[in-house]
């Protein structure tokens, strides 16, 4: 029987009332009074420096309130990578600064070097169109590789170089994986590329900003999934307003996938407009806008090879990696390629040898950060491929091969050679559930029926892990992280009995409105609807890291039931008090407070208003009030998996992919509402999907972006996906959070791309042509098309 | 500007407009009926789905004057008279239907303008005529699974 609320049940989601109606709260939907407007001048070009910009004109336009160029901010700071990685060599990375407008050079088309304010925002966009900007162009950077090689056209002039870092994981096992490498009986060998994405959240960034002279406060509403973040940043880095004085409100968030964890410069000059004219002031990015400039996503360009004996053991498995960080290192954009990819390399194996090398490479194209998975799609996409193509080589079934080198349930905790220690994990359940799940005993039969219509049917495999619950602090800061990523929340009970929980998570589509009440309304056997959440206003919540890395619920989530554990503490002392009792002899079961031995108790609303009244407390031993606050920091990463599989057809006479079914069996941990991680799944594994048949990011050699819009950025649509089997039944509890649970956001994304390559490439294999052993995403029937012809 | 008067939501309204204002923003600025959302530049999304005499309509591809004395339905129009979930809105929240709710209220709204021409259709017709409106969050799968328990279909659509 599914339970009808706490823990495990799929309970509905209350947040789902208001936008159903249309009452939903975006940024974009509030209106200040006195609210004006600012449009941002960009530039056109990708590498240019910049001679002059005249805004006399501009500035006399109808409606304008003021205009801002690099000028005004040239002494204020920049917008920091939060993540130092230093090079094999031990130098620390080129970190060139990011200026809120640039200042002496653009960088990517889409860099904005000015700004307007008017009282509506097709007069500021009017004016932007009279600033004269002299901007001379400059080649482009776009290539990784010549970018490497050519040090004579820079990105940044100031740092000498294209090249951020170059980076060794683990230094001290590249010579023992050359030499396993050398002497290996079979060495794998593939070159792929990881296809540049666009994050693509449907509410577009916006920000409006506003100051109180008065006070000297200053408050920020953006589309932000991790507020404190931002406004540590806006107060340490970048504007240098006190952190008491600015108050960062995300409000309703329409999907972020990572885009939304950084901060952008609109977001101070807002602030700063704020300031100047004692007037709120509002950005919204148009489509194009966010396509220029949010930060996107993946961008790799990799050697990976695989040493396996002849009986297709792991020996060693080697990567060279150039990883695009685009024209400024945006937030995380250091640690994706490293920390989140790097250290996954191993994946779900047992192998003894792993190395690791990125290169990061300045180009002038938009940032590239962390997006949906965030390195361990890289990561999982380059070893599954291989693994793939080395069961081929070596003849032996894909899923045996992979069988053959799974970690085992009793090796656990297991460390592997690229310093992760997994906790927990089953890798032969999940492929058995998914070989159970997707009927893949009757593949051959169904493969022959495709085959009776003329199209040609393909399986792929694919298995993954990621490290999720981000992060360890202790462990991150040793690696380089300049944060702590714990989380907080803090409990109040309410004097008639209700609960306000604040938490440091920030929901953009992930449900927590509904997920942490289950949890809260579990533990003091209360009804879900006696409990509030509050998030995302930096003036409500103790403190926060955020949303992203599948961490709410591993690290927030952790933080809650610590913070709620704290307020029964405390409770059982009020009741004891109550009912003339010692403390310890307290017990407390689906509120009620009761007396070991006795029929003595107090239902938990007569504790929670005697909190709030508390005319006889013992004062020196006893506090008024029922709120607690816990600050949750791991102890290590949580280790979802999975194994996934894909059937597809192939149509040989146009190149056409048609995706017939996708099975996903992941291990998850505990379910809090399996309702919510099945959507989760879900919408990961369209990002996933689509990303291995339809998305590409483009740009020209010189830097322009062809892929601008929703007319030449394939956006997965309806018709592109069968129903999905998505089944998490296979369980091993995280072994260090309190609820055993791992996270499931970013699974469907990481796992999916390389399933559904390796369905192809076996389809292509199937109809004969067993020569092919590659075909780089997004699979278009042009590509597909032109590999099975070459 | 002139002035621009039209029945929202069964409401006669009149408001200010420039003749550029495009009918999504007469919606969301001059009604404050902030629920049509615009998600793009190129009338790609949906996001902005409206329904104007009765027809479904980008709201950012029409003008306000163009709206001039028709009936337009938007989000807000679409609950039950007592203020409860109609059918569509209820079967999205039961089948989860959205997350970040941003693509929700075009998707509503089209699922609305389906049922109305086609009360019964298959799976592969929702996925069809959800062409138009694009959600990054749900993988459409319990999008379309809500459309279907909406037209009493649930056992219709493959296993999962
Ligand atoms: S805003 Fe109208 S279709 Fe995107
Ligand atoms: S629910 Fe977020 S875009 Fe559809």
């Amino acid at each position: 029987m599914p339970k009808d609320g706490g823990i495990g049940a799929r309970s509905k989601r209350r947040e789902d009332v208001r936008f159903l109606t249309g009452r939903g709260k975006y940024t974009d939907d509030i209106q200040l009074p006195g609210q004006t407007y600012a449009c941002f001048a960009r530039s056109q070009v990708a590498n240019g420096r910049i001679a002059g910009i005249d805004t006399t004109a501009a500035e006399k336009m109808p409606g304008v309130l003021a205009v801002f160029t690099g000028e005004d901010f040239k002494d204020v700071g920049g917008n920091p990578a939060g993540w130092l990685i230093n090079s094999r060599d031990g130098t620390p990375m080129k970190e060139p600064k990011r200026p809120v407008l640039a200042h002496g050079k653009v960088r990517h088309v889409g860099d904005a070097y000015a700004a307007v304010v008017a009282e509506t925002y097709e007069q500021a966009r009017d004016a932007v169109d009279a600033i004269e900007a002299e901007i001379e162009e400059l080649p482009a950077v776009i290539d990784m590789a010549s970018a490497l090689a050519n040090s004579d056209n820079l990105v940044h002039d100031e740092i000498g170089t294209n090249q951020c870092f170059d980076w060794g994981w683990i230094e001290d096992n590249r010579e023992a994986t050359d030499a396993a490498i050398k002497s290996a009986p079979h060495v794998t060998t593939l070159h792929l590329v990881n296809n540049r994405l666009v994050p693509n959240a449907m509410e577009p960034r916006s920000s409006t900003g506003s100051y109180d002279p008065g006070t000297g406060e200053y408050e920020l509403r953006t589309t932000s999934q991790n507020p404190h973040l931002t406004r540590l940043l806006i107060s340490a880095f970048v504007l240098g307003i006190p952190e008491n004085k600015l108050t960062v409100i995300a409000p309703d968030v329409g999907g972020g996938f990572g885009s939304k964890i950084y901060h952008y410069g609109e977001e101070a000059l807002v602030l700063a407009a704020a300031k100047r004219l004692g007037r709120p002031v509002r950005w919204t990015a148009t489509r194009t806008e966010a396509f220029l400039t949010d930060a996107h996503g993946r961008d790799h360009v990799t050697k990976i090879e695989l040493a396996t004996e002849k009986d297709g053991k792991f020996i060693a498995i080697r990567t060279e990696t150039m990883a695009n960080v685009g024209a400024y290192l945006s937030n995380f954009s250091t640690a994706t390629p490293t920390f989140l990819h790097g250290t996954l390399m191993a994946g779900v194996y047992s192998v003894p040898n792993v190395y690791v090398n990125v290169k990061a490479v300045f180009t002038n194209t938009a940032p590239v950060d962390a997006y949906r998975g965030a390195g361990r799609p890289e990561a999982t996409y380059s070893i599954e491929r291989v693994v793939d193509k080395c069961a081929r080589e070596l003849g032996i079934d894909p899923i045996e091969l992979r069988r053959k080198n799974f970690i085992k349930p009793d090796m656990y905790p297991y460390t592997t050679p690229v310093a992760l220690q997994y906790d927990s994990g089953n890798y032969d359940a999940l492929v058995d559930k998914m070989e159970e799940r997707g009927d893949l005993a009757g593949f051959e039969a169904r493969a022959a029926e495709s085959k009776s219509r003329g199209k040609l049917r393909g399986l792929g495999i694919s298995t993954y892990i990621e490290a999720c619950g981000i992060a360890p602090s202790n462990l991150v800061g040793q690696l380089g992280s300049r944060v702590g990523l714990y989380d907080a929340a803090t409990v109040r009970v309410n004097a008639t009995g209700n609960l306000s929980v604040m938490v440091g998570a920030h929901s953009h589509g992930q449900g927590h409105e509904t997920v942490f009440p289950q949890i809260v309304a579990d533990m003091l056997g209360i009804d879900e609807s006696m409990i509030e959440i509050v998030h995302g206003d930096t003036s409500k919540i103790p403190f926060g890291m955020g949303t992203y890395g599948s961490r709410s619920l591993a690290v927030c989530g952790s933080a809650v039931v610590k913070a709620t554990e704290k307020v029964i503490t405390k409770a059982k002392l009020i009741a004891a008090h109550m009912l003339e009792a010692p403390g310890e002899e307290v017990e407390f079961e689906d509120g009620i407070f009761s007396i070991k031995g006795t029929n003595k108790t107090v239902p938990w609303g007569d504790v929670a208003l005697k909190a709030y009244i508390p005319h006889d407390f013992p004062l020196e031993n006893l506090e008024p009030g029922l709120e607690e606050t816990a600050f949750y920091d791991p102890a290590n990463f949580t280790y979802p998996s999975g194994a996934y599989a894909c059937e597809v057809e192939v149509d040989p006479d146009t190149g056409e992919v048609d995706v017939l079914s996708f099975v996903a069996a992941d291990d998850f941990g505990n379910v809090m509402n399996p309702m919510i991680v099945e959507g989760q799944v879900q919408g990961g594994l369209a990002q996933g999907i689509g990303q291995a048949m339809l998305e590409n990011t483009t740009y020209d050699e010189n830097g322009q972006l062809l892929s601008a819009s929703y007319m030449d950025y394939t956006m997965p649509r309806a018709d592109d996906f069968p129903m999905f089997t998505v089944d998490h039944s296979s369980v091993t509890p995280c072994t260090h959070n309190p609820l055993g649970v791992k996270g499931c956001g970013e699974a469907g994304a990481i796992g999916s791309p390389a399933a559904v390559v390796n369905a192809v490439i076996d389809a292509i294999q199937r109809g004969g042509k067993s020569d092919l052993t590659h075909i780089d995403m997004p699979l278009t029937p042009a590509r597909v098309w032109a590999a099975m012809n070459a | 500007m002139t002035k621009i008067n039209m029945t929202v939501n069964g409401r006669a309204v009149s408001a200010e407009a420039e003749d550029r204002t495009l009918l999504v923003e007469f919606l969301r600025s001059g009604l404050n009926l902030t629920g049509t959302h615009v998600g793009c530049d190129t009338s790609q999304c949906g996001a902005c789905l409206v329904h104007v005499n009765g027809e479904a309509v980008k709201s950012c591809t029409m003008l306000a004057a163009e709206a001039e004395g028709a009936e337009v339905t938007t989000i807000e129009g679409m609950a039950n008279a007592d203020g409860s979930l109609s059918t569509i809105q209820a079967a999205f929240q039961e089948h989860h239907g959205l997350q970040c709710g941003f693509c929700t209220p075009g998707m509503v709204m089209s699922a609305a303008a389906l049922l109305k021409d086609n009360p019964k259709p298959s799976e592969a017709e929702v996925r069809d005529y959800l062409e138009g409106n694009i959600c990054r969050c749900t993988g459409y799968h319990n999008i379309v699974k809500a459309i279907m328990a909406a037209s009493g279909q649930l056992d219709a659509i493959a296993a999962e």
